[in-house]
């Protein structure tokens, strides 16, 4: 405040010289009604960005293991073994050669492959020891029967068919394995699931508590609008958009560094590809690759986790307007 | 301030013209009558009104008084004598215990949420604390009752700048209010419950900050308004303030309200 001058009453002339200057700029209405740099903004949006890093985590590892299981009982189920044990008085290569022939003669087979004696002794190295000759040992014969996708081989069938003509011939679907396997899968799978119900639970929560933290520091803001004659709608529309922003940009970050990580685990892979453990590893899991649909669940994820945001704070706006 | 106003009255600024009625000075004043504002009821009407807070006792008890358009009245008492609880009564921030209040001839008990949304709209407030947006500039926080209304810009910028030159603030406008002295937000914060024209003005120790060259100058603005049709309440213990100027006095004494017309 200027301390008080002598009011002068300015002429004619003065009022022209005054309307003919060049105007000052206006001012405009540049800020958001909501202030878009605090503390706790930054701070959601740091919570947002790992909540929703972890989720993204754990729903790829979820969707990973459920793929890699389904590939890998897919495979297992296309593959029967038949085991031909040494019998007295009967030549086992020729037993084999029988065998085979049988098996090739059922529909839906799709390739049959007698394992030579080299490969039969390469399978009992750990257990037998190199240089082996397995001709002094009565050791069983394995051919693999591969079967055509989709075909429904009769496995039975064979079984009865390889009893009745060829002796000390066995079939093993794997079934047993399969059923395991199976039953780990689903354990795994139910695990997974829920694992990725509590993170997201805790990202909810999380989510919640930190928007709600930050907009204590808005009550002011809030208040003033209030008071001022802003309807409820108005001001929690305000609050709402600005946090689905923090929200979505949180989740942005989030969610992008773990897309970032699943698409760098296949070149990586392939880095370091000839290595033993790298091949244990790609033996053990498969595939470490999400797919269209994994990328797609973890953008809904981002979506979704700022959608509680601003849900958050709209309820939140609610409760303070009620408290006011 | 005062050079200010006369400034602008001279010259005839479109907000004083519209707003205060005095912008040729010689001809009658046009006050304008606010339509809307039941002159039947009041422009506040208090019946029996008393307030506790929780299972306290009674804080205000027993007050029936009427505002009417186009009065000035000085609310004031000790204290803790419940000013501040009587003008939250007033702007509708607090609801009474028991009692009825009617703001424009509309109940308040009965109101919806946007009902009293747009009976805030048609009362300025000038809090004892300012409560001016820290990260709005001096314009933004002034011409803020325009925008949460949701009109263009365009339609109130002149608007906003002529009033903020005339309470003094022509070169703040671009400031923010931490950087503003006492009497910068004060006026700030006056030109912000005035800007949308309401009906019914509540300053709460609207001079509680400034020097008493200060207060006396924002006791003409206030005087100004009235001449232009708004109801003013103005809470004070500044005795050597309400000695300025003769209006009605509304004293809060033990809870209870003394009428000095």
């Amino acid at each position: 405040m200027a301390p008080a001058r002598k009011t002068t009453r300015p002429t004619a002339q003065a009022a022209r010289q005054s309307a003919e200057a060049p105007a000052a700029p206006l001012p405009k209405m540049e800020s958001p009604i909501v202030p878009h740099q605090s503390i706790g903004g930054r701070a959601l949006v740091a919570v947002v960005a790992i909540m929703t890093f972890l989720a993204a985590l754990t729903t790829g590892a979820v969707m990973l293991v459920r793929m890699n299981a389904a590939d890998w009982q897919a495979e297992v189920l296309r593959e029967v073994t038949i085991q031909i044990r040494p019998v007295d008085g009967q030549v086992t290569a020729a037993a084999v050669t029988q065998a085979a022939a049988i098996a090739r003669g059922f529909a839906g087979v799709s390739e049959v492959r007698p394992l030579s004696q080299e490969e039969s002794g390469r399978l009992l190295e750990p257990w037998l020891g190199s240089g082996l000759s397995l001709d002094e040992l009565p050791v069983p014969r394995v051919i693999v029967v591969k079967l055509a996708p989709g075909a429904a081989v009769d496995i039975a069938g064979l079984r009865e068919a390889l009893a009745a003509k060829v002796p000390g011939a066995s079939v093993d679907d794997h079934r047993g394995w399969i059923d395991r396997m199976r039953a780990i899968a689903d354990f795994v799978m139910i695990g997974g699931i829920i694992v990725l119900g509590l993170v997201i639970a805790a990202t909810i929560l999380s989510v919640n508590f930190a928007t709600r933290g930050a907009m204590a520091a808005n009550r002011p803001v809030i208040e003033v609008l209030h008071f001022i004659g802003a309807q409820d709608r108005f001001i929690a529309g305000q609050f709402q958009r600005h946090f689905l922003w923090l929200g979505l940009k949180g989740g942005a970050i989030g969610g992008a560094a773990a897309i970032v990580l699943f698409a760098l685990i296949r070149p990586v892979e392939a880095l370091i590809r000839g290595n033993a453990g790298a091949e244990q590893f790609a033996a053990l899991f498969g595939s470490i690759t999400l797919g269209f649909n994994g990328y797609l669940v973890i953008l809904a994820q981002i979506v979704v986790i700022a959608a509680v945001a601003s849900e958050a704070s709209r309820r939140t706006v609610n409760q303070t307007i009620a408290a006011i | 301030m005062p050079d200010q106003l006369g400034r602008l009255l001279v010259a005839g600024g479109r907000w004083e013209k519209r707003r205060i009625g005095l912008a040729r000075p010689g001809k009658t004043r046009k006050v304008v009558d606010w339509a809307g504002a039941n002159r039947s009821a009041g422009v506040v009407r208090f019946e029996n009104v008393g307030l506790r807070y929780g299972m306290g006792q009674e804080i205000l008890r027993d007050l029936t008084f009427r505002i009417e358009p186009n009065s000035f009245q000085f609310l004031t008492g000790p204290s803790g004598a419940g000013k501040t609880s009587l003008l939250k009564l007033l702007f509708l921030s607090l609801k009474p215990t028991r009692g009825l209040i009617t703001l424009f001839g509309r109940d308040t008990s009965t109101l919806s949420s946007d009902n009293l949304a747009a009976l805030r709209r048609r009362i300025g407030i000038v809090f004892q604390d300012f409560r001016l947006l820290d990260h709005m500039t001096t314009y933004e926080n002034v011409a803020l009752p325009f925008r949460i209304m949701g009109r263009d810009e365009r339609s109130y910028r002149n608007e906003v700048v002529e009033l903020l030159q005339w309470v003094g603030l022509g070169d703040r406008m671009w400031a923010l209010p931490p950087v503003l002295s006492g009497g910068e937000k004060q006026r700030a914060a006056i030109a912000r419950a005035v800007v949308a024209r309401p009906h019914l003005l509540l300053a709460d120790e609207p001079t509680g900050n400034v020097d008493p060259g200060l207060g006396k100058r924002l006791l003409h603005l206030f005087q100004e308004l009235n001449k232009s049709g708004t109801s003013i309440v103005i809470a004070t213990h500044d005795i050597a303030l309400m000695d300025q100027f003769d209006a009605r006095r509304l004293v809060l004494h033990g809870g209870r309200l003394h009428l000095y017309d």
